[in-house]
């Protein structure tokens, strides 16, 4: 079977590879190229040279929506992952119905983001409404109003890892840890946590990222008013490529330096976790 | 089991394979009829999908030839022809929408001077120009002003006639607004700064003060907007917003169906929208239907009609293959000059062979007959009374860019009607034109 698998692993891996370089290596490398050119339709651009990246850096909303998009990501970051675990720790409990919260707590996150974004806009309306404000006139109140809608959508989904995590930390760890007397705060911090690091890992990562990268519900949202102060890097990228005619290179490069913050970003934030994590 | 799983899945991947090729040859066997060319036409009014759709069927029956028609949802037009033009199959006839839209698509658009159709406009006024060459054909006029409920504006106490100019709407407005309690509707339907609403207002109306400036300075485009008349434009949007059915601070999320809904519920006698409407709003009954100019108060309004013009010119991909491009030239001949064709651009109820309403349009061709969209019949009295139709200067607007940033900025003034935050709504019109037209030169 080895001897097989050695044999004929080419021929196993070709299609995912194939499907890889279509869909990913392919549209990536194309992509980067036309950060270099001018054009209207992808396959016919001439080469302009740095000229884009230039005007994508002298953008001064392209600049807002970086700090804008980076706070968000920070405090969506915190609170997701704060009430996630929370909920996950509470959820792993010996209570009766936890399968039952589970399911409702992930659910939000099967709805899609546009559809969300439009359901939370009129919760939000209906709210507002009453102080003679609404969602899409100051970018402080879009701010908030997607860090809840975000929350709300994910922290389900981070639950899940969480519970996961927890679920494979060993009873005997914790037995032992009872009879050496530890309070069961010493116990999360020294055991729980500390074994947790991978999921917390991974659910860091994830949750900054999409921040970082979120779209649909910000354009379902506030669609970046007013005057695309609520705009983030993705919308704004976005709206760049359309908005304009002459400036889908100018969207393009823009979105080839999001790629990059978003990896530099993704790469350090793993680097410093991923230090912490303990072999079990 | 896994053999089973294994064959199972290997069967699968066969019926894959069978499934594509299979589909490939069903497109040859659609291509070996007679004729040679194909039509792919992207439509950009969604209103008229169906329609457009009919008629590609009707032609393909005449003729043998493959007319596709995709259409792209409301406000994604230029999102969609960029992709498909990128394609390998390409449409063959697209939209844009005016001497902007222009600017990004001149390189594929082929030149229609001396086409068949080109002889069928009854003014060269309606092609589009680059240069020496034709790149589009205005097929649509349209006309927008604001439409009017006669019959509440009668139990308001008031006629058509007793509006004139901008000082006889304000009060006829003012007054609607002073009694809408006793009367149970307001002066005007919500203005809507949502996406599918906020057009009417920074593009459509932002059109008055700019045909008023390119009239007095004698232009038709300009690097540089003045904003002469912009305290005219914050004159008629206040007016719009306060006398509304809604409060100003909630018109960022009112949607144009909310805009409609009031209208055809009777809960407003004024409507800023175009003879593309009718059929939305046709409840109301025709009798009950008018439309007036959108008065701002400007020199000689008194002799103001409607505004009148075209953001719909077709224009024929010069990248696609000859016979394409010949096939396309065909159909839109057919289509301005075909009896059926024609009933189905212009007509109303049932004109369609299916029983369908047609689109309503007028056309700027020879072929165009007296109209069933009674909102067009009232532009033909307003130009036979001897009025000046306003013209669609919007399509020289610099973007779309410039038009969200007065958008947004009208939003924020309607919340907070301050000074301050009408100077932003200027400098989003004058300086964000300067930069806008300097940004896509």
């Amino acid at each position: 079977m080895s001897k097989n698998i050695k044999k004929y692993w080419p021929l196993f891996v070709l299609p995912t590879f194939l499907a890889f370089i279509i869909g990913f290596i392919l549209p990536f490398l194309i992509g980067i190229y036309l950060s270099f050119c001018e054009f209207t339709t992808v396959t016919d651009a001439t080469f302009v040279g740095l000229t884009n990246y230039v005007k994508a850096f002298q953008d001064t909303i392209f600049q807002h929506s970086f700090w804008y998009t980076a706070a968000f990501a920070l405090v969506s970051l915190i609170i997701i992952n704060v009430v996630a675990f929370l909920f996950a720790l509470a959820l792993t409990q010996k209570l009766k119905g936890t399968n039952i919260f589970r399911t409702i707590f992930f659910m939000p996150n099967l709805i899609g983001g546009i559809v969300l974004g439009y359901i939370w806009q009129l919760i939000f309306s209906g709210i507002l409404s009453q102080y003679s404000m609404a969602i899409n006139l100051d970018s402080r109140l879009g701010f908030i109003g997607l860090v809840i809608l975000v929350c709300w959508q994910q922290i389900g989904y981070m639950m899940i890892i969480y519970i996961a995590g927890l679920q494979s930390i060993p009873e005997d760890m914790m037995e032992a840890a009872d009879i050496d007397g530890a309070s069961s705060l010493q116990k999360l911090f020294k055991i729980t946590i500390p074994m947790m690091m991978p999921s917390i890992t991974i659910c860091t990562f994830l949750s900054i990222t999409n921040g970082f990268k979120l779209f649909d519900q910000n354009l379902a949202l506030t669609a970046g008013e007013p005057g695309k102060m609520s705009e983030m890097m993705a919308l704004n990228i976005f709206n760049t490529f359309y908005g304009r005619a002459g400036y889908e290179g100018v969207g393009q490069a823009k979105a080839v330096i999001f790629f990059v913050i978003v990896v530099g970003i993704g790469l350090i934030q793993l680097y410093f976790t991923n230090r912490k994590e303990v072999e079990q | 089991m896994k053999k089973i799983l294994g064959v199972l899945l290997s069967v699968l991947m066969l019926l894959a394979l069978v499934g594509c090729t299979s589909s490939d040859g069903g497109n040859d066997a659609g291509n070996t009829t007679e004729a040679t060319g194909t039509v792919y036409y992207l439509n950009f009014k969604p209103e008229a999908d169906a329609q457009w759709q009919e008629l590609a069927e009707i032609y393909t029956e005449e003729t043998g030839v493959p007319v596709k028609v995709l259409t792209a949802a409301s406000g994604q037009y230029e999102t969609t022809l960029k992709s498909e033009m990128a394609k390998s199959e390409a449409p063959t006839l697209f939209q844009v929408n005016g001497p902007v839209g222009l600017a990004s698509w001149k390189d594929y658009c082929y030149d229609l001077t001396g086409s068949k159709i080109a002889g069928e406009l009854t003014s060269n006024d309606y092609a589009l120009m680059d240069g020496d060459k034709m790149a589009g054909i205005g097929y649509v006029t349209e006309t927008y002003g604001i439409i009017v409920n006669t019959k509440l504006l009668g139990e308001a106490g008031y006629t058509l006639e007793d509006i004139t100019d901008f000082d006889s709407l304000k009060a006829v407005a003012e007054d609607i607004t002073a009694r809408s309690g006793e009367l149970g509707f307001s002066a005007f339907t919500s203005a809507g700064m949502d996406g599918s609403s906020d057009w009417r207002f920074k593009t459509h109306l932002a059109n008055l003060p700019i045909y008023y400036e390119y009239t007095d300075e004698g232009i038709n485009d300009t690097d540089a907007i003045k904003g002469t008349y912009l305290d005219n434009y914050r004159a008629i949007w206040d007016l719009y917003i306060n006398n509304s059915t809604t409060d100003p601070s909630q018109l960022s999320v009112k949607t144009a169906d909310d805009a409609a809904a009031d209208f055809v519920l009777g809960k407003a006698v004024f409507y800023q929208n175009g003879t593309w409407e009718y059929n939305n709003i046709a409840d109301v009954g025709e009798e009950n239907i008018s439309m007036i100019p959108i008065y701002i108060g400007a020199e000689g309004e008194e002799n103001q009609g409607l505004c009148t013009g075209t953001e719909n010119y077709w224009c024929v991909n010069s990248k696609a293959s000859e016979e394409d491009i010949q096939a396309t030239l065909d159909f839109m001949y057919w289509c301005v000059t075909n009896e059926t064709a024609v009933k189905g651009i212009c007509g109303g109820e049932g004109a369609l062979p299916s029983g369908e309403a047609g689109m309503g349009f007028n056309i700027p061709f020879k072929s165009n007959p007296e109209s069933s969209n009674p909102l067009v019949n009232i532009n033909a009295d307003y130009e036979a009374a001897g009025k000046k139709s306003v013209t669609w200067n919007f399509t020289t607007m610099p973007s779309e860019e410039w038009k969200n940033g007065v958008g947004s900025a009208l939003t924020v003034y309607a919340a907070d009607q301050t000074d301050a935050n009408w100077d932003a709504v200027v400098s989003a019109f004058v300086d964000g034109w300067a930069s806008e037209k300097a940004a896509t030169k």
